[in-house]
């Protein structure tokens, strides 16, 4: 039973306060994403859960138990670093033994796990070679196995995958998500890839200047995003942004901007109704935009001009310039639309997305 | 198979008991305070109490054997009135100056020539240290025979050339003992001049001088615009710690003349030797070995200031 | 680069960088053909007719012969080996030490301490012998090896610690992180982890430090009396001019017999002592 919690944690360097008031709860056996652009809080957390910084104010706790003053070789956690961190000097063996050592097990029982956690991760052969002699992705899985072998509490990643290319990255993915599934241990995964972070976590945390801006499932995050920051973030490409003002007019609430006038949907418009006369931001992402047909209502779409048409095979990324916005839609491949043509897009009004202008909390 | 083994599910282990000396350990500051244990310790008894010894010394009128009495700047005003002094002031700066402009444009020199790819290049780069490595003493010997004033291997040579007729008393003329002196200096400095200058200018990139080439400098334009401006960190370095060592030498004197002729190159660690350890008048030799200090200082002053400005690059 | 005429090659490469090794180079070389040479070779007036310095036709083993047996040489070759070996691994112990206290760890004035050290590297010998003398007096240390095993550190920890210092902060930290949630203690991770990996930098240090203390002559002369205790360049230069005269052909071997041991450990490490040597200024 692993549950990792941390109660109001606060972390300056001086002046600078890097992790402000987080307030986690990792259940047993989760793994927990956090995720956010760089400088955003979310090292300097996982760091002072393995105990690599001090804690400026607040608890943590695993089970229960209050670690704040153990050092790092007391809290039964493993860590998987960026750049792999592999002792330079020593055999894959030997690496993957040292913590072992350190916790004097007897030399029967090392060999034992070194042995099954290198065949999990299929280095069997590497056991014997130095670290300068294997390749980018074969030293990761020295990294992992390092970590598995001590069967540690808790998992922590530092950006893990960073330093792969592409196409190992996305095999690596996979591989992690498999290893979660079977070895069933809490992990944190700390990285600034949203794709990571949708695809690997049970949970998702998203942060921004060292504050929490939402936690829950990756899912709920993307289709209910909290405020404006978590709804840009994640999704590729990028949800669109435009400032609307809110009017009451026709029997009906209508967000308007130059070139936009859509009519606000039932259960919105209560949200909405507030704002009525002030300035919201709207948002709707690219894949809810369609080419309009005879079939789609008037209040629900837009004129648009096309800039760029990016042809991916899979889709069409149109870039379209909408009064003074610039948009992006995704559309079926099959759609033949050329540059500069003008065309008419309806938007899925269930997808419609609202922000306060100044909190840029969702409404 | 090993599922079980890797995934059986346990309480979580609570941290073993520590003993308060690992507990200890584990606190950076403890930690660091034991590791610089030996040396503060071995430093502060070696180094820190000798100077302030040295400086009590020079305020009183210890002789050896004899403890001393308190005499205020008495030592000072002895010292500064002593004609042996004075030339040891002049004899020290000039061999400083001297030497450390010639070592500095040898040295340059040499590392630009030995900035090029030739064969033999590493082996070269080996012998040139030499000088530099072989026991200071024991290289000054050879030099001190090779301007023995009867079988003087120069003065052969110069004279089958044609361009001595007599012979030239190297160390024993007191106009030519300091420049002889400075010689040797030059020779045995030239090399750690030369190797640490070579490297600052591996650091300098060819494309640097390729462009200036293109440009239409030519190479003692290149030199003076390009090589220089990047090369003066290391150079100053080089040269700072120089100073303070040429300044306070000893060995290559005391092997060549001793000091003489007639003080011809007493420097002020002869004279401090000769007079503190010599004739055991340990405060006045201590207050001469102070002499040194100024230089120390300012040389540190400058190091720091520079280390300071580079930081905050 | 130098394009164009080959003479333009010669009169600006070729020629002076010969001329450098030469005038670098000939001390050594006297050295060695006046240790082989006799004495009868050897006196002979710098002005007299057919004389070839630089080469002898009866080479002779009898000055070093004549060194090794009738002087106490072989003892001062061991004192100074003794001597250097001992002051080196010292000086190596406290260099680490205190070269990882002050690049790894964080604690109050770890700054100015760094500084301090680095002063006292300047601080030169002459400026200390004379109080020196007269502490070592104090504590009973004269005449023997102890007073220069004890000193020679003074001059060879800042070193030691400066280079290391500069070996430890290009190891990524992260190594030793992760050794420390693998379960070691943190000097157990500067043991395993840093040191092992530093071993290079351990070497140069090691190898500068024991040229150095080969090298150091002040203290040498001021801290022993006796012959018996003397080191090599002390012993050579004091004890082999009886009553005036020099006795060039044993003094030559002794230098050259007394260089060897210093040439021969450079000669396997040279990339290793240029590096300290460029490190020592890179700081």
């Amino acid at each position: 039973m692993a549950e990792v919690v941390l109660q109001n944690v606060n972390k300056n360097f001086d002046e600078v306060y890097a992790v402000k008031n987080v307030n986690l709860s990792i259940r047993d056996k989760e793994f927990m994403v956090l995720v956010g652009p760089s400088g955003c809080g979310k090292t300097t957390t996982l760091r002072m859960v393995a105990g690599l910084e001090t804690i400026s104010s607040g608890r943590i706790l695993i089970d229960d138990k209050v670690i704040n003053d153990l050092s790092p070789m007391d809290r039964d956690i493993a860590m998987v670093f960026q750049n792999y961190a592999l002792y330079p000097h020593m055999s894959v063996y030997e690496n993957m033994a040292f913590g072992l050592k350190m916790r004097k097990f007897d030399r029967a029982d090392i060999a034992q796990r070194v042995r099954d956690a290198a065949e999990i991760l299929g280095i069997q052969e590497l056991l014997k070679r130095k670290p300068r002699q294997l390749s980018g992705g074969q030293r990761q899985r020295v990294a992992l196995g390092r970590a598995i072998v001590r069967h540690p509490q808790v998992f922590l990643f530092d950006e893990p995958l960073s330093n792969l290319d592409a196409k190992l990255r996305v095999q690596m993915r996979v591989e992690l998500k498999k290893l979660h599934d079977r070895l069933g241990t809490t992990a944190i995964y700390v990285t600034h890839d949203q794709v990571e972070a949708m695809t690997l976590g049970d949970r998702v945390v998203v942060m921004r200047d060292g504050l929490v801006q939402q936690v829950g499932e990756p899912l709920e995050l993307y289709n209910e995003p909290a405020n404006r920051f978590v709804a840009g973030f994640l999704g590729s490409p990028a949800m669109n942004f435009a400032t609307v003002t809110v009017r009451e007019t026709d029997g009906g609430l209508w967000a308007e901007d130059n070139g936009i006038r859509i009519k606000v949907p039932g259960q919105t418009a209560g949200r909405l109704s507030r704002h009525a006369g002030l300035q919201v931001t709207m948002g709707i992402r690219p894949e809810d935009l369609h080419v309009a047909s005879e079939a789609d209502p008037v209040e629900l779409g837009f004129d648009a001009a096309v800039e760029v048409v990016e042809k991916l095979g899979s889709e069409i990324l149109l870039d379209v310039a909408v009064g003074h916005n610039t948009m992006v839609a995704s559309v079926e491949p099959g759609v033949r639309v050329a540059v500069h043509e003008k065309l008419r897009l309806a938007l899925n009004p269930e997808r419609l997305h609202f922000f306060d202008a100044e909190s840029e909390a969702v409404i | 198979m090993t599922f079980t083994t890797v995934a059986a599910p346990r309480a979580y282990v609570g941290s073993p008991r520590r003993g308060p000396l690992t507990r200890l350990l584990e606190d950076e500051r403890w930690l660091a305070m034991l590791l610089l244990l030996p040396t503060v310790a071995l430093l502060g008894l070696f180094i820190a109490y000798p100077f302030v010894k040295g400086v009590m010394l020079s305020v009183t009128d210890a002789r050896v054997g004899v403890p001393g009495h308190f005499v205020g700047l008495q030592n000072f005003v002895n010292v500064w009135n002593d004609g042996i002094f004075r030339v040891a002031v002049w004899n020290t700066c000039a061999y400083t100056f001297v030497a450390t402009v010639f070592k500095l444009a040898l040295g340059l020199w040499l590392a630009v020539l030995l900035n090029r790819h030739f064969r033999g290049k590493a082996i070269t780069r080996a012998f040139i240290l030499l000088p530099f490595i072989i026991p200071t003493v024991l290289s000054t010997l050879a030099w001190k025979w090779m301007f023995d004033p009867t079988f003087s291997v120069i003065n052969w040579g110069l004279f089958r050339l044609g361009v001595i007729h007599g012979r030239i008393n190297w160390l024993g003329d007191p106009n030519l003992a300091l420049i002889s002196v400075i010689i040797v200096n030059i020779w045995r400095g030239l090399p750690f001049y030369a190797i640490t200058l070579l490297a600052g200018l591996q650091t300098i990139s060819p494309e640097l001088h390729e462009a200036a080439a293109i440009d239409g400098a030519r190479a003692w334009q290149r030199f003076r615009h390009v090589t220089w401006p990047l090369l003066l960190p290391v150079t100053l370095v080089v040269t700072l710690f120089s100073v303070i060592q040429t300044f306070a030498d000893f060995q290559l004197v005391y092997v060549l003349t001793g000091g003489g002729p007639a003080n011809a190159t007493q420097l002020f660690a002869t004279y401090a030797y000769q007079i503190g350890i010599g004739t055991g008048l340990l405060s006045q030799g201590a207050t001469i070995s102070l002499a040194v200090f100024p230089v120390l200082l300012l040389v540190v002053i400058f190091q720091l200031f520079y280390i300071r400005k580079a930081e905050v690059h | 680069m130098i394009e164009g005429a080959i003479w333009r090659r010669w009169a600006f490469f070729y020629v002076p960088l010969t001329s450098f090794i030469v005038l670098l180079l000939f001390p050594f070389y006297w050295m060695v053909i006046t240790t082989v040479r006799p004495d009868g070779e050897l006196y002979r007036p710098w002005n007299s007719v057919n004389y070839n310095p630089f080469w002898t036709w009866h080479p002779t083993l009898d000055h070093i012969r004549d060194l090794l047996t009738q002087t106490l040489f072989t003892t001062w070759m061991l004192n100074t080996m003794i001597i250097a070996l001992s002051a080196t691994v010292i000086s190596l112990f406290c260099g680490l030490l205190a070269g990882y206290a002050l690049s790894r760890l964080k604690f109050p004035f770890a700054g100015s301490l760094g500084t301090v050290i680095f002063i006292t590297y300047l601080v030169p010998q002459t400026l200390l012998f004379i109080p020196l003398a007269d502490i070592i007096r104090n504590f009973r240390l004269g005449d023997s090896p102890w007073a220069l095993i004890l000193t020679y550190p003074t001059f060879l920890i800042p070193f030691c610690t400066w280079l290391m210092m500069g070996y430890f902060k290009s190891i990524p930290k992260e190594l030793e992180e992760c050794a420390r949630i693998d379960g070691a203690t943190r000097w157990k991770a500067m043991l395993f982890i840093i040191f092992p990996i530093a071993v290079p930098g351990i070497l140069s240090a090691g190898i500068f430090a024991f040229t150095l203390s080969w090298n150091e002559f002040l203290y040498a002369l001021v801290f022993l009396s006796s012959p018996e205790q003397k080191t090599v360049p002390v012993g050579v230069t004091s004890e082999l001019i009886r009553g005036d005269v020099f006795y060039w052909g044993q003094l030559m071997a002794g230098a050259l017999l007394g260089s060897i041991p210093v040439a021969f450990v450079y000669s396997f490490f040279v990339e290793h002592y240029v590096a300290s040597v460029t490190g020592s200024v890179k700081g």
